[in-house]
């Protein structure tokens, strides 16, 4: 087994009803409920606030916000284990992103 | 944070986003309503995108309201070159948060419901912009949600909705429902879109009937909560609330398995819900203790006794005549008459219904109505005339305003020409 990170980068913006936000969550969680009982997710995800500060050049000049357009933003990560990339692939797949234009970016975890 | 918190209440979102919007508007006052909605709306956009990783806050109605409060701070503070009383509203949404304490002021809470309630229904909106506006900014309905509910465009809500918050942002102060005399000046306003509010769920012609229950539901919501209030608590908002209860009990059994509407005679009964009959019960007491008497308690009193049948065939049809003789009286409207008609016909034989269905004052408004040529064909029907029925539900086929009445009338025509009863 492998360590996988998926990279939640962020869904769709568009203005959403209460009701639809709630569903949203109701589907991402089952997703996470569903993926903790195939052992595959041990609880370590995070979401991610929009807003921070980026470092960057020798002279480590500060500015703000992260070096993304909004639709590219991270919205949060988690880390799930799979016997393979193609297996870990297939575990994104099932995640709720999709049906808000979400991506999900999918990297192996180097071993040190 | 809660690790097991993974079960989340129905409507959660919805019904918090009606009580953020309405606490924070007693702080800042009604001219800050759209600033209100958008700290509202972010705060949903930040527990959907903290709580989706499958953790939620243990009280998340505190947390959710704590968020609304933190983002109008921040947006108040962006606007505090514009607006010199933004400091000022600040202190306040600070002193409002360390007041409410880790219960978030349910209390607290429904009396600014309230207080929004009664803002919303001013009287220089329109009867149908004071529901939308009830729809939007206490029941959490978006745009999309209330066109569909109401079977408009999203264009025309939009539209609507804008002129009334200008309308209501231009009034400054919200209606204090601690005065009992601005109470009782606008409660009968206040009635009545509850009223519009629950009947556009339940006979509005609308296909997708999940939308229309929920209208049903915050309707039953805004009326119990409106009952909680002294001043409100009065005969007339007691008939209202026995007419929902008894009415919505039959919600359930208003569809078969396959998704068909049926009508009371079809109903399976044993699926009514008994709860809320007992509670229309209780209601129907209470609203009898006055000298006043509105069509609702005429109407709550019918529906009373179609809920104390066990079946269809044990309706005392009498004394149901004789209620809409009296509703008749307070409401002199076709359809009434048409119900009436049918009443007269089920206590007293189908000759003696055809007549009554003839004898309709201004039955040409009916015209359109496919229930009016329905009701005929039941009564030809019942006095064995089979041809004339079926000819009558053709007509009224013609008439059906969506495919549920479409299916029920077809249902009926079939069956009338199988020779069966329908």
């Amino acid at each position: 087994m492998a360590a996988f990170m998926l990279i939640f980068r962020n869904s769709n913006p568009l203005e959403r009803s209460p009701e639809q936000m709630q569903q949203d969550m109701q589907k991402w969680i089952a997703w996470f409920d569903g993926l903790t009982k195939a052992g595959v997710y041990k609880g370590q995800a995070a979401p991610l606030e929009p807003a921070g500060k980026v470092v960057r050049g020798s002279r480590k000049t500060v500015s703000d916000g992260p070096y993304a357009e909004a639709k590219d933003l991270v919205g949060g990560y988690a880390i799930v284990e799979a016997k393979d990339l193609e297996a870990a692939v297939e575990v994104a797949r099932g995640c709720p992103a999709y049906e808000r234009d979400g991506v999900v970016e999918v990297r192996p975890v180097r071993v040190m | 944070m809660n690790l097991d918190g993974l079960q989340i209440a129905d409507h959660l979102f919805r019904r918090e986003a009606g009580r953020m919007v309405s606490s924070l508007v007693r702080v800042l006052g009604m001219r800050h309503l759209a600033l209100a909605e958008d700290a509202v709306q972010d705060a949903l956009v930040r527990a959907l995108e903290t709580w989706k990783f499958g953790r939620m806050a243990e009280n998340p109605a505190a947390w959710l309201m704590r968020a609304a409060r933190n983002r109008a701070i921040d947006l108040l503070r962006r606007q505090a070159h514009l607006d010199h009383l933004a400091p000022q509203m600040i202190l306040a949404l600070e002193t409002a948060h360390a007041e409410s304490g880790p219960d978030g002021g349910e209390h607290a809470i429904a009396d600014d419901e309230l207080r929004l309630m009664f803002s919303c229904c001013d009287p220089e909106l329109t009867r149908p912009a004071q529901v939308a506006v009830i729809l939007k900014y206490l029941c959490g309905f978006s745009v999309r949600e209330i066109a569909q509910a109401f079977l408009s465009s999203e264009v025309a809500v939009e539209k609507q909705l804008f002129r009334s918050r200008r309308a209501l942002e231009a009034r400054g102060e919200l209606l204090e429902v601690r005065d009992a005399d601005q109470v009782r000046a606008r409660l009968p306003a206040v009635r009545n879109a509850i009223y519009l509010l629950f009947n556009e769920g339940y006979h509005g012609a609308h296909p997708q009937h999940v939308v229309r229950e929920d209208l049903c539901y915050e309707a039953m919501r805004l009326g119990a909560l409106l009952s909680d209030l002294p001043a409100a608590a009065v005969p007339e908002t007691h008939a209202l609330l026995a007419l929902f209860c008894f009415l919505a009990a039959r919600l359930a059994a208003r569809v078969d398995d396959d998704g068909n509407l049926l009508l009371l005679a079809d109903q399976d009964r044993r699926r009514w819900d008994r709860g809320l009959i007992e509670e229309g019960l209780r209601r129907l007491d209470l609203s009898a203790r006055g000298e006043v008497l509105t069509a609702w308690h005429v109407e709550a009193a019918i529906a009373a006794r179609h809920a104390a049948a066990g079946t269809f065939e044990a309706t005392d049809w009498t004394s149901i005549r004789e209620l809409y003789d009296v509703l008749l009286q307070l409401r002199p409207t076709p359809v009434v008459a048409l119900n009436r008609a049918i009443a007269v016909g089920m206590a007293e034989g189908p000759e003696a219904g055809l007549k009554a269905l003839a004898d309709i004052d201004d039955r040409e408004r009916l015209v359109r109505y496919p229930f009016f040529p329905a009701a005929m064909a039941e009564f030809e029907l019942r006095a064995g005339r089979t041809e004339r029925a079926a000819e009558l539900l053709r007509a009224a086929l013609t008439l059906a305003r969506n495919h549920a009445e479409e299916d029920v009338l077809k249902r009926k025509l079939e069956a009338c020409i199988d020779g069966r009863s329908a």
